[in-house]
């Protein structure tokens, strides 16, 4: 929780739409944090943000070669440099 | 001796196409034991003495989803002789993911990989045979949608079921977590044989209670374990899990590397689709115009022609392909003439004679006739004869009549599921439907059960989420149907009589109360324990368009009509059954036996009016409680176009329309004349337990009988809540009702209602850790006494 209020950090869902961005770590536990990591969102992999949905979540990114949809709040466990 | 293949891979990656081709027609569907996920299995089409199980489409052997235990678990069986790993080369490094978990699990493996046309035109270059050194297993390129490569793959894979030689990967983790795993190697000794020690080594380096509780190690090895988990954990900077699928991410890489030539990243045709069917502004009204679409073909037009003809021609009087208009006007001059005195007199004479179809074109007659003469011919007995027509066929009859828009409505999903737009529909639709703890997906059954709830029930079959598709499934038959539209008009016109205008916001009032209660009902069901915790992660792929087979389109709608007759067939059989019973049978004159339904008030002596005045104390509280309104209530289960039916009978005006002022007069008089009664009638029978087709639908889509009388009891008592703060409070407020202990009850309802929509969702693992602590320190206490 600590890395959440701390400002300087950013995750996934601060990336403008069209960047590219490097994961450094995850947060959180579980369930939530073993699919993101399954699906190929690992330390040092490069996650490009594709675009926002209609109703302005979820986002689309592009990881690992293939398109991949998740919430800005599952976004937010996603720290990147 | 049998052999038998296991067949695995991540979601859309070929799997279902690829298991269609290479078993066809010879395909068995059932249950995983005790969960909810598809069982496919067949026997391959070259060979009879080769099973094929088609395992669920997974990501990952992790042990958090349904799927993905059922995965791991029947791999570890020692059941499958080889595993086919299919792999869509287009997507090699996630793919890979799943394959490199596989290799662990001491089973033969052959890698299928998938999609080669695809990855060709792309200009992508696999190499092969370098691939397979690296899996130490065999590899074998494969296009599954035109069929290529599969004679070979198969060859490949019974030789490597025969050798039962286990997968060699030179896949190798970092140094430091290498050496952790050989030493946790050596402490799991032989309790686990030689090739599968790797894949526990990790599980036990992950900390994974699932495999710890299996493995049931003694403690000192346990907290070896745990030390060895520590020193590294604290050496990353990681927790185990992620170490180790890091670790699995960066080999892949590796292997990647060495084997794939990439040409330069352009952008890919999905991703062009994309730019415009998810686009931020073009999204939403190309997603209207779709569902649009496919409510209007599966429900409106061609499913509504397709229904009729197979209630009203099939299982009704019969059909009139052509000269219908001819056939119409001979019908109103008919009915015209019998307004008359002389047309009475001269039908009654037998000179004027009610028109006969089929002598206006092409005619048909339905099941009923038919049965019916050939009943009357053979000299039938009538009790028989109705049991035959009026309980079995009219029942059975009006299950099967939906058959027909079934099949229109799953071919229409099938093709959306196959070429990749359901999950675009869950990526746009996410937003709304979270707030009440659901998904995307759920979007469509609701869509579909404002036509009809079976179909609508049917299409819960897309949401891959066992929770979200159990709520979508307890809560979309509330959305008012195309059968209970008739009620709505019936309550309609009983509240409005004369000064309709003044009440027009009536009908509207009941679409918006059926919307309401689903999403109350899935904010108070998401804080049970039953549906409580985590949030569904909405972690997905959006896979890539492709155009679906024909073959994989028919296959998937035959597959799910067939499973909604079977199971439909056999629980509305046995209860068309009860309720012909009901009806038809009961004490008159005092003698027990069959009623002369020819009477106008037979009704009154049926076993139903007995049924009704017995459990009519329950509805005495929502201002109903004669034995005409649960009768009717009652029989609604059975079709909700029986209600407005079951009224006319009751009140002896026979076959009446809903639109008729007759029957809204009688019907405020069965009320009492309360407006408040009327209303809560209604927003009971709209609420409760949906038809018996749409019931048969949830057995089918719940598979098991648990759920599905949940289900049942829920939606019988959210509608018994509901009509009871209608009648008491809103009687309270008009000044119908006065105050009385019931007006108590409902305060208190409403309050428990509040409280469990706006309490925050308790935590029912603390709770459970706290009821464990409770017991072992009373076991203690009883100990020491």
């Amino acid at each position: 929780m600590a890395e959440q209020t701390d400002c300087a950090v950013k995750t996934l869902r601060d990336v403008p739409i069209g960047a590219t961005a490097r994961v450094v770590k995850l947060v959180g536990e579980g369930q939530v944090k073993r699919h993101i990591m399954d699906m190929g969102i690992t330390k040092g992999v490069d996650v490009t943000v594709r675009k926002v949905a209609p109703l302005g979540d979820p986002l689309e990114v592009t990881v690992r070669g293939y398109e991949l949809s998740l919430r800005k709040s599952e976004a937010e466990n996603v720290l990147v440099a | 001796m049998a052999l038998s293949i296991a067949l695995a891979g991540n979601p859309n990656c070929g799997k279902t196409t690829m298991f269609n081709d290479l078993t066809g027609a010879n395909q068995y569907v059932g249950n995983w034991p005790g969960v909810t996920v598809e069982k496919k299995e067949g026997k391959y089409k070259a060979d009879k003495d080769v099973i094929i199980t088609d395992l669920p489409g997974v990501y990952s052997l992790s042990p958090y989803s349904p799927e993905e235990i059922v995965t791991r678990d029947y791999l570890l069986s020692g059941t499958p002789d080889a595993v086919i790993n299919l792999v869509d080369g287009t997507s090699l490094e996630r793919n890979l993911y799943l394959t490199s978990q596989i290799l662990e699990l001491g089973v033969p493996v052959v890698v299928a990989l998938n999609m080669m046309d695809l990855v060709e035109k792309r200009g992508d270059k696999i190499d092969v045979d370098a691939l397979s050194k690296q899996l130490g297993c065999p590899v074998v390129p494969t296009t599954a949608l035109r069929g290529k490569g599969l004679d070979d793959l198969m060859s490949t894979a019974i030789a490597q079921a025969k050798a039962g030689k286990a997968p060699k990967p030179s896949m190798k983790f970092d140094a430091a977590v290498e050496d952790a795993l050989s030493q946790i190697e050596a402490i799991v000794g032989s309790a686990v044989p030689a090739n599968e020690k790797r894949w526990f080594a990790i599980k036990l380096f992950e900390g994974e209670s699932l495999t710890e509780q299996a493995l049931k190690l003694p403690a000192d090895s346990m907290d070896k374990v745990a030390s060895i988990r520590e020193a590294m954990e604290g050496k990353l900077d990681d927790d185990a899990e992620s170490i180790v699928t890091g670790e699995r991410y960066d080999a892949i890489a590796h292997v990647v590397d060495r084997c794939v030539k990439k040409a330069p990243a352009t952008m890919t045709t999905t991703q062009k689709i994309d730019r415009v069917v998810t686009n931020r502004i073009l999204g939403l009204p190309i997603f209207i115009v779709i569902m649009t679409l496919v409510y209007y073909i599966s429900v409106s037009t061609v499913g509504t022609i397709a229904t009729d003809w197979a209630n009203d021609g099939l299982f009704g009087d019969g059909w009139l392909y052509t000269g219908t208009e001819q056939y119409d006007e001979a019908v109103e001059e008919f009915e015209a003439a019998l307004e008359t005195a002389e047309g009475v007199a001269a039908f009654e004479a037998g000179t004027l004679e009610e028109p006969d179809p089929a002598e206006f074109g092409l005619w048909h007659p339905g099941v009923p006739v038919v049965v019916e003469e050939w009943l009357t011919s053979v000299d039938c007995a009538p009790w028989l004869q109705s049991l035959l027509l009026d309980g079995i066929i009219a029942g059975v009859g009006a299950v099967l009549g939906f058959v027909p828009q079934l099949i229109i409505l799953f071919l229409l999903l099938s093709f959306l599921e196959g070429c990749g737009y359901m999950a675009r529909v869950a990526f746009i639709m996410d937003r709304v439907f979270r707030r009440f703890g659901l998904s995307g997906k759920s979007f469509i059954p609701m869509l579909i059960s404002s036509g009809c709830g079976v179909p609508g029930v049917m299409a819960t079959k897309t949401i891959e989420n066992e929770k979200d598709r159990r709520m979508t499934v307890m809560t979309t038959t509330m959305i008012p149907c195309g059968a209970k539209l008739p009620i709505i008009a019936l309550v309609f016109g009983a509240l409005a009589g004369e000064f309709y205008e003044g009440t027009w916001w009536v009908a509207p009032l009941f679409y918006f109360l059926g919307l309401f209660a689903i999403i109350i009902s899935c904010i108070m069901l998401k804080k049970t324990r039953a549906f409580a915790g985590e949030a569904t992660p909405f972690i997905m792929e959006l896979p890539q368009y492709h155009l679906p087979t024909a073959k994989n389109v028919l296959l998937a709608t035959w597959e799910r009509v067939k499973a909604y007759i079977v199971k439909a067939g056999t629980i509305i059989f046995l209860s068309s059954i009860v309720i012909w019973f009901l009806l038809n049978f009961g004490m008159y004159e005092g003698a027990f036996g069959l009623l002369d339904t020819e009477a106008d008030d037979y009704i009154q002596y049926s076993l139903m009016a007995g049924t009704g005045s017995f459990l009519s104390w329950i509805f005495m509280p929502l201002g109903f409680g004669n034995w005409e309104a649960v009768a009717t209530t009652v029989t609604g289960l059975v079709a909700k176009e029986n209600v407005v039916a079951t009224v006319g009978i009751i009140t002896s005006l026979g076959e009446v329309g809903e639109d008729d002022p007759t029957i809204w007069a009688s019907f405020a008089t069965l009320m009492g004349g309360s407006s408040v009664a009327i209303m809560a009638f209604c927003a009971f029978n709209l609420l409760c337990a949906p038809c018996f087709a749409a019931i048969g639908a949830i057995r089918n889509q719940m598979r098991s009988a648990k759920w599905t009388w949940a289900t049942i009891g829920y939606l019988c008592g959210f509608a018994w809540v509901v009509a009871l703060l209608i009648y008491q409070l809103g009687g309270l407020a008009t000044g119908e009702v006065g105050f009385s202990f019931w007006t108590v009850v409902a305060v208190v309802l409403l309050a428990l209602m509040l409280f469990q929509i706006f309490r925050p969702t308790p935590d029912f693992q603390k709770k459970d850790q706290k009821k464990a602590a409770k017991l072992e320190s009373a076991g203690e206490a009883k100990a020491n006494a």
